[in-house]
Parts: C-alpha cells; sequence; structure tokens
C-alpha cells in the first residue's frame, strides 16, 4: 500500500520540459492584466444580473424605444380604434368605389367604396391580434417541446422529432384549406390555433437544436455537479443562451403569419367578412393595383411597419440578453 | 458516442481484474439517508484513504436506428480503473486523449452514471446515492474544468457565477452575506473583489480558470477533481493557476485528482501518479517511482516522447518511437490492451490480461521500481527525460 507523501511545498515550476530557463515564480495575483483600466465606474455595490444589465442596455437603445413606441400604438389601436378614427369601417358608400384621397377620408376608398383609412385602423386589431397571438404560441409551444427534448433526448426526444417531420410535411395552404373550412366562427382564434398547430415545428427544431449544443458545454456540467435541479439547469443555463435564435425567427415568422393571415382570407378560410383586417384588404386591392394602388399601400405600409417594428424589437432584445455585445 | 445515459444493465467485460494494490473498503451500512449524509459529512482524517475507486468501468453503448435504437457495440471508454485518493494528497492522472481520463473524472463527480464499479466516498458508494446523500456528496467533491471559455455561463456575472453553489445549497452561507463570501473567494484565487459585477468575456483565458476554481472552493469540499485545469491556458498562465492551486491545497487542505496530458505539470503537482492506457491503469506510483524508475513500456515510452532542452543529453537518448495508432476502444486487443503497440509482446500478451500489480521481480526488494505494473515482463529502462 502506497503511502501519501505530504504535499509539496516548492514555489514556482517551468511548467514544459522545453521552457528551461523561464522563471515562472510569479504571483499569484499576477493574472489581473488589462482590467484595472475597465470602463472607469467605480464599485458597483449593487448585484447585478442578466436581466437588470439587459433592462438597463434597451432603455438606452433607440432602436427598442422607436419600436417599443410603434408597437405600443399599435396595440392601443388595437384596443381602442375609435380614439383615431371616427368612421365605421362597414359604411360603404358604391358611389365612391376606388376613389383617391379627399377631405376627411385621407387614405381614399377601397372598391367597395369604403374609407381606407378606417378599415387601416379598424384592421390592426385582427391583423395584430393574429400575429401577435400566434407567434407567442408557436414560439411557446416549440421552445417548450423542443427544448425539454433537446434536454432530455432519448426516446422522447425520437419520437417528438419523427412528429415535428410529421407536420413540416403538411403544406401550410392545403392545410388551412382543409381545417379551417370546417370553421364558420369569424372570429380569430380558429386561424391563430391553426397557425400554432403548423408553426410550432419550426420553432421547436431551432429550440431543440440550440438547447443539444448548450448543454454540452461545461458550464451546464459544472451545475449539475453542484447538484442543480434539471429545473434550475434550464431556466438558468440552457434557456437564456439557447433563445437568441427562437427570438430571431418568432420576429420574422410574425410578419409571416400576418401575411398568412391574409392569404387565408383571399383564400376565403380565414377571418371571414364582416372582419377587419389587413390582410382582406390587402388580397382585395391587390386586383386594382393598377387603377388604384392607394389601395393596397396603405393597409400593406401598416403591415410592413408592424412586422418591421417587430424584428427591431426582437433584435435589441436578442443583443441586450448577450453580454458579448454590450 | 450516442445516449451516454442509457447504459444501465449493460454488464461490463472484464472486470474480472482484481487490483491487489488497493487497501480494503471499510464499506459504512446506513439504513437512512440521514445517516448517509452525516456519514458524508464527517472530517477526514489526514491520510486516511478518501476517495477509493474499485473497477469501475464506463461503456458508452453505440447505437443503431431511427426510433428505435438498438445496441451495435460499446465505446468501452473506461474498463476496470481502481485507485486511492488519500486525504491531503494530489493524484495525478495522465495518459494520451481518449484514454479515459475525462471520463473517470465524470464518474467521480457522477455527471456520468457508471456502467460498473463502484466508488467510495469515506465508505459511501457514491455510484448507487442519490436525492440529499448525493447532493451532500457534491458539497464534497468539487470540480475545475478544462476549458475556461466553456466552463463558465457567459449570461451570468461573476457574482452569478460565484454564488450559484450557495443558491443551490443554501445552508452553506446565510443569504445576507453570500455577496460577501463571493467576494472574498475572488480574493483567494487573486481577483481583484470588484470584477463581481462582470461577465466572463472580459477575463482572459488565466482569470477565467481563477473564476472557475473559485466556483470549485465556493463549498468548502474536501476533494477538487481537476480535468486539465491548465492545458487550455498558454505556458506563463499555467504556472501562475498551478502555484494557485497548490497554495489552495495548503490552506484548505484540500485533496486533487489532476487529470492532464503534460507530465511535467503532473510531476509538479503530484504526490502520486497514475498512467492510464485505453480505459485501464498502466501503471500507478508515486512521482518518483513512475518518472525516474517506469517499469510499463507504455510510461517508458511516454517520458522518452518529453522533449529535452539540453542539446547534449539529448544526442545521446534513445527515443521510444510506438508504432501504429491507440486501437478503438470500441474492439480493444485481447489480453493487454497495450500489446500491438509494444516492443515486448509475446504470445502471453494476447492471452492474459496483466493484472496492475507489483512485479513478481520486484515483489521482495525495496527498490522504487517495486511499485504497481500493468505489465507480464515490467522491467526498469533507463529513459532520458527532462522532467
Amino acid at each position: 500500500m502506497p503511502e501519501p507523501e505530504p504535499p509539496k511545498d516548492e514555489g514556482a515550476i517551468a511548467p514544459t520540459g522545453t521552457g528551461g530557463t523561464m522563471d515562472l515564480a510569479t504571483s499569484d495575483g499576477a493574472g489581473l492584466e488589462g482590467l484595472d483600466q475597465g470602463d472607469g465606474k467605480g464599485p458597483d455595490e449593487k448585484a447585478r444580473s442578466l436581466w437588470s444589465d439587459a433592462w438597463r442596455d434597451l432603455r438606452r437603445n433607440p432602436v427598442f424605444i422607436i419600436s417599443g413606441l410603434i408597437i405600443l400604438f399599435l396595440v392601443f389601436i388595437a384596443i381602442w380604434p375609435q380614439a383615431i378614427a371616427s368612421g365605421n369601417p362597414l359604411s360603404c358608400n358604391l358611389s365612391k368605389a376606388q376613389q383617391g384621397s379627399q377631405p376627411g377620408h385621407p387614405f381614399g376608398f377601397t372598391a367597395q367604396g369604403c374609407d381606407v383609412y378606417t378599415r387601416t385602423v379598424y384592421g390592426a386589431r385582427a391583423s395584430v391580434t393574429v400575429g401577435v397571438c400566434a407567434t407567442l404560441g408557436v414560439a411557446i409551444v416549440g421552445t417548450v417541446l423542443g427544448g425539454l427534448a433537446g434536454f432530455f433526448g432519448g426516446f422522447s426526444d425520437s419520437i417528438l422529432s419523427r412528429v415535428t417531420d410529421i407536420f413540416f410535411g403538411i403544406p401550410v395552404v392545403l392545410g388551412g384549406l382543409v381545417l379551417l373550412s370546417v370553421v364558420t366562427s369569424s372570429s380569430v382564434w380558429p386561424v391563430v390555433g391553426f397557425m400554432v398547430l403548423l408553426g410550432w415545428p419550426q420553432i421547436s427544431r431551432i429550440a431543440r437544436g440550440s438547447v443539444i449544443t448548450i448543454k454540452q458545454n461545461d458550464f451546464v456540467q459544472a451545475a449539475r455537479a453542484l447538484g442543480a435541479s434539471n429545473s434550475r439547469m434550464m431556466l438558468r443555463h440552457v434557456l437564456p443562451n439557447a433563445v437568441a435564435p427562437v427570438i430571431v425567427v418568432a420576429t420574422i415568422a410574425l410578419g409571416t403569419y400576418i401575411a398568412l393571415e391574409a392569404t387565408l382570407s383571399y383564400l376565403g378560410v380565414g377571418l371571414k367578412p364582416p372582419s377587419v383586417s389587413w390582410g382582406i384588404d390587402i388580397s382585395d386591392a391587390s386586383k386594382f393595383i393598377r387603377n388604384a394602388p392607394h389601395m393596397l399601400l396603405w393597409p400593406a405600409g401598416a403591415l410592413a411597419i408592424t412586422v418591421l417594428a417587430f424584428i427591431m424589437l426582437g433584435d435589441a432584445v436578442r443583443d441586450a440578453l448577450d453580454p458579448k455585445l454590450r | 458516442m450516442a445516449e451516454p445515459s442509457k447504459t444501465e444493465g449493460n454488464p461490463a467485460g472484464p472486470a474480472e481484474v482484481v487490483t491487489p494494490n488497493v487497501t480494503e473498503v471499510a464499506e459504512i451500512d446506513v439504513a437512512t439517508e440521514s445517516a448517509a449524509v452525516a456519514a458524508i459529512e464527517a472530517p477526514a482524517e489526514r491520510g486516511e484513504p478518501i476517495l477509493q475507486v474499485r473497477n469501475l468501468v464506463k461503456h458508452f453503448p453505440l447505437t443503431q436506428g431511427i426510433l428505435f435504437k438498438r445496441q451495435v457495440g460499446a465505446v468501452k471508454a473506461v474498463d476496470g480503473v481502481s485507485f486511492d485518493l488519500y486525504q491531503g494528497e494530489t493524484l495525478g492522472i495522465v495518459g494520451e486523449s481518449g484514454c479515459g481520463k475525462s471520463t473517470v473524472a465524470r464518474l467521480l463527480m457522477t455527471l456520468e452514471k457508471a456502467t460498473a464499479g463502484e466508488v467510495f466516498y469515506k465508505g459511501q458508494d457514491i455510484t448507487r446515492l442519490s436525492g440529499r446523500a448525493l447532493k451532500a456528496v457534491r458539497r464534497n467533491i468539487q470540480m475545475v474544468f478544462q476549458d475556461p471559455y466553456t466552463s463558465l455561463n457567459p449570461r451570468m456575472t461573476v457574482g452569478d457565477i460565484i454564488g450559484e453553489p450557495f443558491d443551490i445549497h443554501p445552508e452553506v452561507a446565510p443569504k445576507g452575506d453570500r455577496r460577501g463570501k463571493v467576494q472574498d473567494l475572488l480574493d483567494v484565487v487573486g481577483l481583484n473583489p470588484e470584477y463581481i459585477n462582470r461577465y466572463p468575456h472580459q477575463f482572459s483565458g488565466g482569470q477565467r480558470q481563477r473564476i472557475g476554481i473559485a466556483r470549485g472552493l465556493a463549498l468548502n469540499p474536501e476533494v477538487i477533481i481537476c480535468d486539465e485545469p491548465v492545458s487550455a491556458l498558454d505556458v506563463s498562465v499555467q504556472a501562475q493557476v498551478i502555484n494557485l492551486m497548490e497554495k489552495l491545497q495548503d490552506e484548505f487542505n484540500l485533496s486533487y485528482i489532476f487529470i492532464a496530458h503534460d507530465l511535467s505539470i503532473v510531476r509538479h503537482i503530484s504526490d502520486r501518479v497514475g498512467v492510464m492506457y485505453l480505459g485501464k491503469m498502466a501503471e500507478i506510483g508515486t512521482d518518483t517511482q513512475i518518472y525516474d524508475h517506469p517499469t510499463h513500456p507504455y510510461t517508458q515510452a511516454l517520458l522518452s516522447a518529453v522533449p529535452v532542452p539540453d542539446p547534449e543529453a539529448r544526442t545521446g537518448r534513445e527515443r521510444i518511437i510506438l508504432s501504429g495508432d491507440v486501437p478503438s476502444p470500441a474492439n480493444p486487443p485481447s489480453g493487454c490492451r497495450f500489446r500491438t503497440r509494444c516492443w515486448k509482446a509475446e504470445d502471453k500478451c494476447a492471452k492474459e490480461v496483466p493484472l496492475l500489480a507489483i512485479p513478481e521481480r520486484f515483489v521482495s526488494s525495496t527498490t522504487p521500481a517495486a511499485h504497481e505494473s500493468a505489465c507480464h515482463f515490467a522491467e526498469e529502462k533507463n529513459v532520458v527525460h527532462a522532467v
């Protein structure tokens, strides 16, 4: 049985055989190069965390402020369109069909003679609801399922991956025609539900891949070695690092969902009149784009600004959650 | 290597090799979980074996199939390794890439489930523990990781990273003085306590490794497993980190398992050294025994590969060049694992697995060559080397 020797008490070493003459009797505090010049801030006694740092960062980011204001405004008119549009989106006058801008009707009239301004304002509710709810639903369902599958792996992961493949194989428009044609409700929820049903596999795949990559990092193993529970590892270590690609894809998908709502409405299976939505107006107006482009440009412009605002917001949030970009 | 978690019930292959060189395990039978926790939390005596590894085996199954996976083989990453770690000592484990060093570390941390074999910590088999007892073990055995760039969460501040052990084990530090404790730990590892709100990317490699060491020290553990803690650092920083680790060992009475492939660093820090080859321990002994009196041909070849900085000593020395590559751990050679590359190999080597034991010819002698070596033809060979 070998007797353990007492720990050695040597001062310094030459760490490799090739380093012969190097004098490495460096003091233990010698690794502090370059950090003292830092950012000039004194010792900050307040504890900081990723989220408080991210919020501090976002408040100073003009992109976040502008996109946030646009989204707040959209939410405001979605809840209370009467505040800025006094007319009725459904009162139309065929004699004014396709006419351009007039006093009191700044955006002109639609093919049915309805006021484009009023309809654009009222359309925000359906479009923003569909876009935001479908995106949230897809992001939550996709992240939870994909994240759990990626984190735990094994048999459940195999099952989920195959289910994802099946859903990927369903053509969206055909699926919409089949599933939504049996729905008689004119509300937005069947459309939102359909989008979540067909949209989650996209996010789920991204979340799964991202979680698998992050899970293999040593810091997750270090947390496990400390005795961290699965939920702590997932919420504190894996999720914050894996969520960036999900945010990017989700914000881009938001525009796609608003456009998909338009497509489905055009095919007669999405929102049904008398609902008012940008999608319905855009598909109606697209037939008259050469004679009366204003009918298309206003709702399409509103759609573009909405999508851009959400993409910019997602971008700003993703950057704020990455300390390396500060 | 797929699905390492699904290995239970996969019986070990050649686990019949019982190494006679290790001490008797005083296994403590405990009826309840609290008794297990109490046994784990009892302080260890200096010079007592604190960690006893017996015939540890880890096979990673190789699977085929998309939905229903079926096992077609196994990578025998660790295949019957036994050793003791004594309180207060440093045990170095060396070996080339892929020999199973890191898997041993992960098994000791119970980050992987052992296929077979036991790891006794103060008489408790930690491979079978769960719940509160396992958590108590984790408080006492901590790890320093190889790559300081992936071992720190990039989205947590240094304060959060070093403070996380206190969140998981709240009994160690009351909530109020955790921040002070974190700053003390930063000070202990030679970092400015004011860096507490910085993120890992704002630090250099050596500083990040110090943060990793501070996290490992937070719970005041008894054993620290260092998985190549300096191999990702440049040479001058390696020395700082090694010196820091030696200082901390004296200060906190730590026991280290130090895994590395740099022979000179291992000799510097270790009291005893084990040499691994293809999932098995080839030779184990004190640093003088291994470095100056190696008896296993693999150890001799490893040592002869260390560069010699002195041109005059270099001219006369014989370099042992091994032919061929390391065989696949999925299909290791029969008998002695090293025989396919060994210049001494004979028929016996293919038939009999050499035991890790003191070679017969040295049993009754007191030479430094009388240490455990898993070779049928163990003998000393004068290898000129620089460590």
